[in-house]
């Protein structure tokens, strides 16, 4: 089991190299100078040579990315051209608050699509996998940031229940897990799980119904187990694909969506892209997309680790 | 002798939305204290149906059950509930053609068969798989301990029937029902399976249902024998009777179609046609359209069930006496 774990790190550390390069030649690819922003239009040659090598933008190509990326393994994004503030602590704590929101989201999604497609998995055909069915296609159906518009305009402007926008009272940086805060959370973290309460709903209800349909369910009847006796055995033979499934949409949800972030003004990773790509701040936008691609390559190897752990047949030699 | 089975006239039909399927035309079978009987016949002979209805396994839903089946004192087709989960795998239990379908594969065998035994004995795991051990080493095993914690995938086709009816047999069933349970194997391991079964079935004298396609396995294992056709019995009788004195055409052609005492050089006779489609019961024999011997009377009407020789009876209008020609 060691060995595999090993393995399987090793594994991931070409992958990761493959993200940073992307994510540095992004800079690269786009159209237009990342020095447009900051420089007047009028900038004299010798000031824009002079900003190119404030940047290190002058240097060869292969170069820059070695001290990039130098610079990212210790921790050191850069700084961002529209606030001059250091890429890294904005990213972090970004970060910190799309966290909250995809732990929330995903807790509540997670589990409540898990049972939804259990049920109607098991008694499939029935009323309830109808309306369960029904529910799910809506929920991956439906565009999210129309729904929290909706949600937004039914429960904060005509009830007036929770709040639209924000995050805390005064703000993200004096966040504490009470109600006055946490109402905040509710409107989008209830957006983003929507989506995937669609996908594990549908993914488990699938996955159950392959399941029943194979003959070792005849031989547990026929052993004389109980129903409830039968569902354990379907539920750990639906873990570990139902797992990969959540894992990778917490990947989506750790990475924050734009949309629902702008829709309710959340200070986190999604807000941080939309604002970074908006004023062309690219070592912002750099390292934010560099931090959320580790961060799947990171869930991806948890992903994997566990489905191992949980399915016998996938081979740990 | 009172019968341990008892079937009388069971219908089984499959309704979908599209059409119904009549799998089963009114069989009747009894079975014996220690008796083994071979159910014989082609894939949708209904013999695998007639198999399941006895652990009331078919979809309930889409099932029509009629007639009447008693196991031991149980009338299965009123069972329910607990009544029911206790009958099945303690009274009767089931081999599976395929064991590698048939165990759940993320659990490990020793924990499936001592599930049974914790069910049905109230004993906790350890007991339960002090059972399982004792089982594995019943069926020879090799290495038995070690295979407790094994796999369904991790062990051989054979080895994983033998741990299949390990499970079986964990709960000392009085009916051991066997759905071609060595079809999937080579057949050296065939073999080597069937004089196992053979022999756990004299040790704990269990009545035995075995169906199967292959006549020589039939032959290898049964006391008595049941040829199925078209969801009814056609012939039955010992199965030494059987084959000497084959009445029915169907069971003639099926003898004649193998390869034991044909003579080298000459074509099999194969049955020509094909097995009627059972979405509809037919009138009268259902083998008349392909049968040699027909005449109108057979497609009108059932045919009488004739009394070929002692306990030997065969569902025929024309049954055949003497020996089967490829033999002869």
């Amino acid at each position: 089991m060691l060995q595999y774990l090993l393995r399987r790190f090793v594994y991931a550390i070409p992958i990761a190299l493959g993200v940073s390069v992307v994510c540095f030649a992004l800079v690269h690819i786009s159209p237009g100078d990342p020095l447009a922003s900051v420089l007047p239009p009028d900038a004299s040659l010798e000031m824009q040579q002079i900003m190119r090598q404030v940047y290190g933008f002058d240097r060869p190509l292969p170069v820059q990315f070695g001290f990039w990326l130098w610079r990212a393994l210790a921790g050191d994004l850069g700084v961002s051209i529209a606030t001059g503030r250091p890429v890294a602590g904005e990213v972090w704590h970004a970060f910190g608050n799309t966290f909250m929101l995809a732990a929330l989201a995903a807790a509540f999604g997670f589990s409540a699509g898990a049972l939804l497609g259990l049920v109607a998995g098991y008694w499939r055909g029935g009323w309830i996998d109808r309306l369960a069915s029904t529910l799910s296609i809506a929920g991956i159906s439906v565009p999210h940031y129309w729904l929290g518009m909706v949600l937004a305009i039914v429960f904060s402007v005509q009830l007036n229940w929770l709040p639209a926008t924000g995050a805390g009272p005064g703000g993200s940086a004096d966040w504490t897990w009470d109600w006055a805060h946490v109402r905040f959370l509710v409107l989008p973290a209830l957006t983003m799980s929507v989506i995937p309460l669609g996908i594990v709903a549908r993914s488990v209800r699938a996955l159950v119904g392959d399941i029943l349909s194979q003959e070792f369910v005849d031989a547990l009847r026929a052993k004389g187990l109980p129903e409830s006796g039968i569902f354990l055995h379907i539920l750990k033979n639906a873990a570990p694909t139902s797992l990969a499934v959540m894992g990778l949409q917490l990947g989506y949800l750790l990475g924050g969506s734009i949309l629902i972030e702008t829709v309710f003004a959340w200070p986190g990773t999604g807000f941080l892209l939309g604002n970074a790509i908006l004023q062309r701040d690219l070592p912002l936008l750099q390292g934010t997309i560099l931090v959320l691609a580790m961060f799947f390559v990171v869930l991806n190897l948890l992903v994997d680790v566990a489905q191992t752990w949980l399915d016998p047949r996938i081979k740990r030699a | 002798m009172s019968a341990l089975v008892r079937v009388e006239d069971l219908h089984v039909r499959f309704r979908t939305a599209e059409r119904t399927v009549h799998a089963v035309n009114g069989v009747d079978l009894s079975l014996g204290q220690g008796e083994v009987l071979g159910l014989l016949g082609e894939s949708g002979s209904g013999k695998s149906v007639t198999l399941r209805s006895l652990l009331r396994l078919l979809p309930e839903r889409r099932t029509q059950t009629k007639g009447r089946i008693e196991v031991a004192g149980h009338d299965v087709l009123a069972l329910e509930g607990a009544a029911l989960r206790a009958y099945r795998g303690k009274v009767v239990s089931m081999i599976f053609q395929e064991p590698m379908l048939a165990f759940d594969p993320v659990f490990t065998i020793g924990d499936q068969i001592a599930e049974a035994v914790m069910r049905h004995e109230r004993a906790d795991r350890a007991a339960g798989r002090a059972r399982a051990l004792e089982m594995l080493e019943r069926v020879r095993i090799p290495s038995a301990r070690r295979r407790l914690d094994a796999y369904p995938h991790e062990m051989s086709g054979g080895m994983r029937q033998r741990a299949m009816i390990a499970l079986a047999l964990a709960c000392r069933p009085r009916v051991l029902l066997a759905d071609e349970p060595t079809t999937a194997l080579d057949a050296t391991v065939q073999i080597q399976i069937l004089l196992l079964l053979r022999e756990l079935q004299k040790e704990f004298g269990m009545g035995v249902i075995f169906v199967t396609h292959d006549i020589g396995v039939a032959l290898e294992v049964s006391d008595r024998l049941a040829v199925m056709y078209a969801g009814r019995i056609v012939e039955r009788g010992s199965a030494r009777d059987l084959i000497r004195a084959t009445a029915h055409p169907y069971p003639r052609g099926l003898l004649a179609s193998t390869v034991h005492g044909a003579m080298r050089g000459r074509r099999l006779d194969a049955i020509p046609g094909a097995p009627p489609d059972l979405s509809q019961v037919p009138e009268g024999c259902a083998f008349a359209p392909r049968c040699r011997l027909a005449e109108p009377a057979c497609v009108a009407a059932r045919p009488p069930v004739v009394e070929i020789g002692e306990a030997h009876v065969a569902e025929c209008r024309r049954p055949v006496t003497g020996s089967v020609p490829a033999e002869g």
